[in-house]
Parts: C-alpha cells; structure tokens; sequence
C-alpha cells in the first residue's frame, strides 16, 4: 500500500466513522411499514416478554382516522391521521418516544381522491423514513416530505399528477425509501404505476407503467444478492423485482400473487402469497426467479407473514397462526389466535406480537420449536388494523383514536 | 388511443387545474372561472391583501393633499415639506420587514410531477421564516391557487405560528379577522385564518357564524350550518316545533354537505314536512336510455358506439343482442339513481347510454356530479369531460366531480355505463346517479324559459 493509498484509506476510515456519528440514525429505528428488515422482525432485545395494563407506558389521543403504523425515528414517533367530514384533512404527527408529548404537528389538505370503503380511511399507507426525512403518503395519493423537525421539503399530488390512479374503495401501499429514492406503487384498476421518486426535490426519477389491478400490498426492500438491493412490488398481475434507481425489471413472475398481504423476505429469499405460501429466489440465469417451494397450508389472510431465520410466521383469516419451516415449507405449528385481523404480527426477541381487530395485543412465545404459547394478553378495547411498530423496547400501535407505546413497566 | 385522448383533454387544462376527477371532496376539483376566488387572484392584491390597498389610497389622497398644499409654498418650504418625509420613507424601507414577493410567487409556481419542487423548498424556509405580521400574506398566497399550492402556505403559515406564539408573541387577531371577512381571499386560506382566530377568541369566531350560512368556504358553512342545527333542536326541545322548523329550513336551504342534506331531510320528515331532495340536490331524473351494446371483454368501453357520434333519438341500432332504440326512462329516486338494470334485466358485459338535455338560462361554468360503480364516460354538448374504467369498487353522492360549461339554451348531457363480467353478488349493480351544480355543490336548475 503507497503512502498516499494509505492516508486516503485513514480518511476514508475516518469520514466513514463520523458519517456513522453524525447519522440520526438508531439501531432501534423502526422507519418502515413492517420494520427494518420490511420482514416484521425487530433486532431489539429487551422488548416486553408479557403485556398487561401496566404496560401502558403512554396513550395519547389522535384527532383523525388511520390504519397506518406509527414509525420510530430515535425519540421521535410520527403517525399519520385524517380528518374531517370528507377525510380530506391530512395530518402528520411527532411524539417524544419517551413520554408521549407532542413534538410538533403538521397538516395538510388532500388533493386527491378522499372516497373509501368505510373499513379504511386515508390514512392507510404507513410513512417511511431514511432517518433524515419523514415521507408521508396517503390514499388520497399526496405524497409529503418534512425533516424531523416538521419543516416542509416538498410536496407531491399524485392524483393531480395522473388523475385517474385511484381507487374507490382506497389505496394503503406503503412507500419505500432506498438511498436518495422514494419508491411507491399505486396499482388500480385504471391507471397504474410504480415510481421512483427523489427523496431531495419530490421530481420522478423513474415512473413505470403496473398492471391496471387493484392492489393493497406495499413493495419491499431486500438484497436478493449479495451486495445488491431491490425493490419488490406484489400484485394480482405477479411479482416483480425492481432497481431502485432506475425502475428497470430485474425478474418478473407473473403467476397468481396477493394483491393484500405485502412480499416479505428473508436470507435472500422473497415470500409471497398464492392462495399458499411461495418461497422465491432471484435465478442468474434467468428473469424469472426460481421457486423454492410453496405450501398452501401456510396461506396468510389479510396480514402479511414474518420470516424470522428459519422460520415464517403466517396468520390465516380464521385467526390461525402457522409457523413453517423456511428452508422447505413444511408447516411446524399451528395456533389459534380469537378474532379477526388485519394487523401483520411483529417479532423480536423470540416473540411474535399479534393484534386483533378488537385491540386485544397477544404475546406467543414463538422459541420453542413444536408450539407456539400465548404468553399473555392486553385488551386495548378499540377496534386497532395497524401493524405495530418495535422500537427502543417497546411497541407502538394505533386506532382511529389513540397512539399507545407498550413498554416493560421497569424499562421506563 | 385511449392514452392519447386522456393527454389531449389533460393538455386543454392549466396547471392548476389538471384533475378533473375532483371527486369526493371539495377542495381538489379545477377553480371554476369567474369563481370569486380567481377574481380575487390579482398579484399586488395577493401580496399585500385589501388593507394595504385601502392603506395605498389614503397615501394617494395624502399625496394630492400636500401637493395643493405645496403649491402655495416658498421654495425653502418646500425643501423642508419634501426632505422630512423623504427622510423618513427612507427609515421605515430600512425597518421594513424582507420581502417576500419573490418566495410567495415561487410557491404559487409549482407545477406537475415535482416541477419547481426544489425552488418552493428553499423558498419555503424564507417564508416559515416570517413574522407574525405577515401572516395575511402567507394566506393570501392561496388566492385562486389549487390545494397542492395551498398546503406549501399552509404549512409555512402553522410553522410561523407555533415558533412565535411558542415565543410568546400574540396573533395579529384584527389582521385575521379581516382577512377572514374579506371573501374575496380564498375559502381555505380564510377558515385556515377563522381557525387561528378561534385558539385565541373562540367567543369572537362563534359570533361570526351566523353569517357564514352562504359563504364560499364549505368548511366554515359547515360550522354556521351546524350551529343552526343545534339552534334548531334545542328550539324543538323546547317544545317550539314550528320555530325548530323554519330554523331546520334554514339550514337546508345552506347546507351543501351531503350528510348534512341528508340529516336534514330525515329530520324534516320526521317533522311531517316534505322535502325534494332530488330538486334540492339537482339529480337529472328524466333520461332517455339505449341499449345494450356489447362489452365482451370489456372492449365495449372503448368502443364508440353509434349514440357517441350522433344523437338521433328517432335512431334504431344493432345491439348486443338484437336492435336497440332509445326509451324514456324516469327515476323517482330521490338521490336520482338511475338503474339500469330493471331496464334491460339483470345482464353482463354490456353497455348503455343514457342521454338528457338541460336548458340553462345563461352561460356559467357547471360541475356535474356524478356517482357511479360502473365504467363511465361522460360527455357534456359533445365533449367528452372525463372517463373511467373500474367497476364495482364503490359508488356514493359526487364520487367523481367533473368541471364543464354549460352554454345558453340548449345542452346535451350523454353518460355512457359499462358493466363488466364479474358475477358476484355485489358485482350485480348497473347504475349511475347525476346532478348539475355549482362549484359549491348548489343545484343548478333547468331552465324554464327554453
């Protein structure tokens, strides 16, 4: 190594070490619908092992609707809401994590659609963040960008943009954010498409015509290589591996897929739902990927899976929580859960969270390898269709009229 | 083709106007021109709002005055009358706050796709940087601006607000309360400006209420019109049923919420009074309808057939399923649903064209509102204003807005309806529901006079 190699490598070294300081962000982060790992899981480790009314650390009321998850950004917990006789009063909120006080509050009004099935509101996509940036999308198909503080970067109207990319009974995909790239998929009967979306100014870097069906289910960010990240977007027209960057295909399965519960992956591999559950792995040698297995006795209802190592964790429309084997598909257990539900169970630390539609919060003990155990339960008593959030060890979760951090009593 | 057609009525549109579905709810639907708002839409007059205008021609007065004045002076006087106020213009530029013309101007340019995006964030930051004292000028860069223009001031102006009120200065409360009487400024810049008013002087906001049944903002005529509400059931309460009923009245002949029409009417009638919804809503019940045609695969939607490139109603054609003609068709609904299935019996992959004529007493712009699960086109006087092809997702009262013009005299409303393949029992509905209004939602009746 020359000297002048070295002292550039010693800078780089150093640089890279205070652009990880300087970062805002957290190992406990959770900045997206369904966490880090756009799987469920949550790295945390002192997360609540059984939940009861002292778990409650903090309630706070929200003034609007949503079905969208809270996100975690250091301190900060940010929720979306909408309001108003026509749902048509956007707001995005920020709560101190550690005692639920209002940071700050932003509202906006729609400038698309507001019509949907009385079951969801407009505040069904959960908002992503890079850690820097809050990108906030709603059913109405605004698309809002703040910093952390609240200040406004940008705007987009998606509907004002492409006026027919809509749908009347509602819209809940989540955005995606990889590097400077927002990417969203707003899939109707009518006009369809994905777009990648330049997290500095809101202009398209890419947009990419999607099959005109109905869809609900959100992309996902995973390394179906080494080294190589992708977007992948699930539909009733298939699956589909995006770069993120660019918008081109990647691979493209057009068989039978979910067009409600999102792709979840794992270990490189990509889990999607058919009526089964089918294991995808990107093929070098071909734009289709191969199919690992699949399983029918594994079919999710309207939550997606968690994958966790080797296990994937489905819930069933009927409440029935399936536990399979992630290298071949076979089904391990099975557990059944009262209710119905259209919140996706979250995991971390050998516990999978799962919440009904009539707010009871379960914990099951998921470690051990023949059964899955119910440890506990908390009745939150309010219809709750949020996917919780894990972060700083504790859960946060949603209705369409409180924000509740779900935290171990002695942790707080 | 369909793309193309899609770009080319996109095309016709401003900027600001580029949705055309407004759909269901207010705010988002093309500003119809000739609206108050867009009058109201001058720059200087958006800038430095009405009180400074007024402010400008007291100066003007001021000026002649002096002037006259001047005239009568020596020329050492006259030094003396025209250095001091020289002088002291100059001091109060140096003390003047930034201008923020320039900030203003580049938020009202934020086009399509992100356009001018990177511009307005920078901007953005200037104007969040602002005092409360100019806080009518951050409203007023919502005059005649759509809801996307609307909500970068809207959040500059909550920015300002909470840094400084958190500082402990006060809201300039006279300020906001002319701007929020002064109609010609925009109804949402004007409820935002109602709403700040009402943190600090609820008692202020509530008084201005009453006056508020017919204003331009729907959100604040929602307010006055459920004050009377409220009124109106506690004058019944208190067993003054012919009093509770005129106040009732009152607020149905304002009301242009669906829900708070709808509220009303069940509660007249429950009052023994009748009422015509359908009248008060302005739902076209009288219709003529041909069919079916074929929409096999669904490719009837695209297809134009006959009733598209002429009205003949004396015509017959080939149908789906043998020769078709037009009928007359009335529908007693009340919210004007017109179901087609009755007509033709219970079928799939068809389609059907239903054909009106409404006389309008002068030229105005029109929403007609319209209401549909089915694959549509509508056309008014020939020009297709909007089309939509998904089914059986939903349907409700002004689900799709569509902004148009109606002429003199004589225009011809034609409404194309698909139904698709699907045999599920809630795919079974053929059906669609329309009204003629205003931008506000108040039903634009037929003229008589044609």
């Amino acid at each position: 190594m020359t000297k002048h190699s070295s002292i550039f490598s010693f800078g780089l070294q150093i640089s890279v070490a205070a652009l990880c300081l300087a970062s805002p962000l957290h190992a406990a982060d959770w900045l997206q619908f369904r966490g880090p790992h756009g799987n469920g899981v949550s790295d945390e480790k002192d997360v609540p092992a059984a939940l009861d009314a002292k778990s409650i650390a903090w309630a706070v009321d929200l003034p609007g609707r949503g079905l969208s998850s809270p996100i975690v950004i250091g301190d900060r917990v940010v929720v979306t809401c909408s309001s108003g006789p026509r749902q048509e009063w956007l707001h995005v909120f920020c709560f101190n994590a550690s005692d639920g006080s209002k940071r700050w509050e932003r509202q906006f009004w729609a400038t698309g659609r507001t019509m949907t099935q009385s079951k969801t509101c407009v505040a069904a996509p959960t908002p992503v963040s890079d850690g820097r940036r809050i990108f906030a999308l709603f059913s109405s198909n605004d698309l809002i960008c703040l910093d952390l503080d609240g200040n406004l970067l940008w705007l987009r109207g998606l509907t004002r943009d492409y006026p027919n990319a809509s749908n009347s009974i509602g819209l809940s995909s989540s955005p995606v954010v990889v590097g400077d790239t927002v990417i969203v998929s707003v899939e109707t009967d009518c006009d369809s498409f994905a777009a990648g979306i330049d997290a500095a100014t809101g202009v398209n870097r890419w947009k990419s015509d999607r099959p005109r069906n109905r869809n609900w289910s959100s992309p996902v960010v995973f390394a179906d290589k080494p080294g190589r990240q992708v977007v992948a977007i699930e539909g009733l027209g298939g699956v589909v591996t995006l770069l993120p960057t660019t918008g081109e295909v990647l691979w493209n399965r057009t068989n039978e897929s979910s067009n409600i519960t999102s792709p979840t992956p794992g270990n490189g591999v990509l889990y999607v739902a058919a009526r089964a559950i089918v294991a995808l792995q990107a093929d070098s040698e071909s734009h289709t990927p191969k199919e690992l297995w699949r399983n029918h006795l594994l079919a999710p209802g309207t939550p997606s899976p968690v994958v966790h190592g080797d296990r994937i964790f489905t819930l069933a429309g009927g409440g029935k929580l399936c536990c399979g084997n992630t290298a071949n598909g076979e089904r391990l257990w099975s557990l059944q859960l009262k209710g119905a539900f259209s919140s996706s169970p979250v995991f971390a630390a050998g516990k999978l969270y799962t919440v009904n539609e009539k707010g009871v919060v379960r914990v099951v003990d998921v470690t051990k390898p023949e059964a899955g155990q119910i440890a506990s339960e908390l009745d939150l008593a309010q219809t709750i269709l949020c996917t919780p959030a894990i972060a700083n060890g504790a859960l946060y979760l949603r209705s369409d009229a409180k924000l509740w951090k779900l935290a171990n009593p002695a942790a707080r | 083709m369909r793309q193309a057609q899609r770009a080319r009525l996109a095309s016709t549109l401003p900027e600001s106007a580029r949705n055309p579905l407004g759909g269901d709810e207010p705010g988002c639907i093309p500003r119809c021109p000739g609206s108050p708002a867009s009058k109201g839409a001058g720059l200087l007059h958006l800038i430095v709002g009405r009180t400074f205008l007024r402010f400008a021609i007291a100066c003007k007065a001021l000026v002649l005055l002096i002037a006259k004045l001047m005239l009568r002076l020596n020329s050492m006087k006259r030094l003396v009358c025209c250095g001091l106020p020289a002088l002291l213009g100059l001091r109060l530029c140096a003390a003047a706050p930034p201008d923020l013309t320039d900030a203003i101007q580049t938020l009202r340019t934020v086009g399509a796709e992100g356009r001018g995006n990177a511009a307005a964030s920078a901007a953005w930051k200037t104007l969040a940087a602002a005092d409360l004292g100019r806080l009518t000028a951050l409203l007023a860069g919502m005059d005649g601006a759509d809801d996307l223009v609307a909500n970068w001031f809207r959040a500059a102006v909550d920015t300002v607000v909470v840094r400084e009120t958190a500082a402990g200065k006060k809201l300039p409360v006279d300020d906001l309360l002319a701007f929020v009487r002064d109609t010609k400024h925009s109804p949402r810049a004007r409820r935002l400006a109602f709403e700040l008013v009402a943190r600090v002087q609820p008692e202020t906001t509530e008084k201005l209420l009453p006056g508020m049944l017919n204003d331009e903002s729907l959100e604040l005529r929602r307010d006055a019109v459920e004050r009377v509400i409220t009124d109106a059931a506690r004058t019944l309460e208190a067993g003054k049923k012919p009093e509770a009923v005129q106040r009732y009245r009152e607020a149905l002949k304002f009301a242009r919420d669906v829900d708070q029409v709808q509220a009303l009417a069940r509660k007249l009638r429950d009052l023994g009074e009748t009422v015509d919804v359908q009248k008060l809503f302005g739902f076209i019940a009288h219709w003529k309808l041909i069919g079916p045609f074929d929409n096999t695969g669904g490719k009837g939607f695209a297809t134009a057939f006959p009733p598209e490139k002429t009205i003949d109603l004396a015509a017959e054609y080939d149908g789906k399923s043998g020769k078709v003609r037009w009928t007359d068709h009335v529908t007693k609904d009340e919210f004007g649903m017109v179901d087609i299935n009755p007509v033709y019996q219970p079928l799939k992959e068809v389609t059907a064209y239903a054909y009106t004529e409404f006389a309008s007493d002068k030229a105005q712009p029109v929403e007609l509102r319209l209401g549909c699960k089915n694959a549509w086109k509508v056309w008014l006087n020939g020009k297709l204003l909007w089309e939509r092809e998904e089914y059986h997702r939903g349907m409700q009262i002004d689900q799709y807005r569509l902004a148009g013009q109606l002429q003199p005299g004589r225009n011809t409303i034609l409404v194309k309806a698909c139904q698709n393949e699907l045999t599920e029992k809630w795919t079974v509905e053929w059906q669609f529901q329309l009204r003629v209004c205003d931008h506000l939602g108040t039903a634009i009746l037929p003229s008589t006079a044609w």
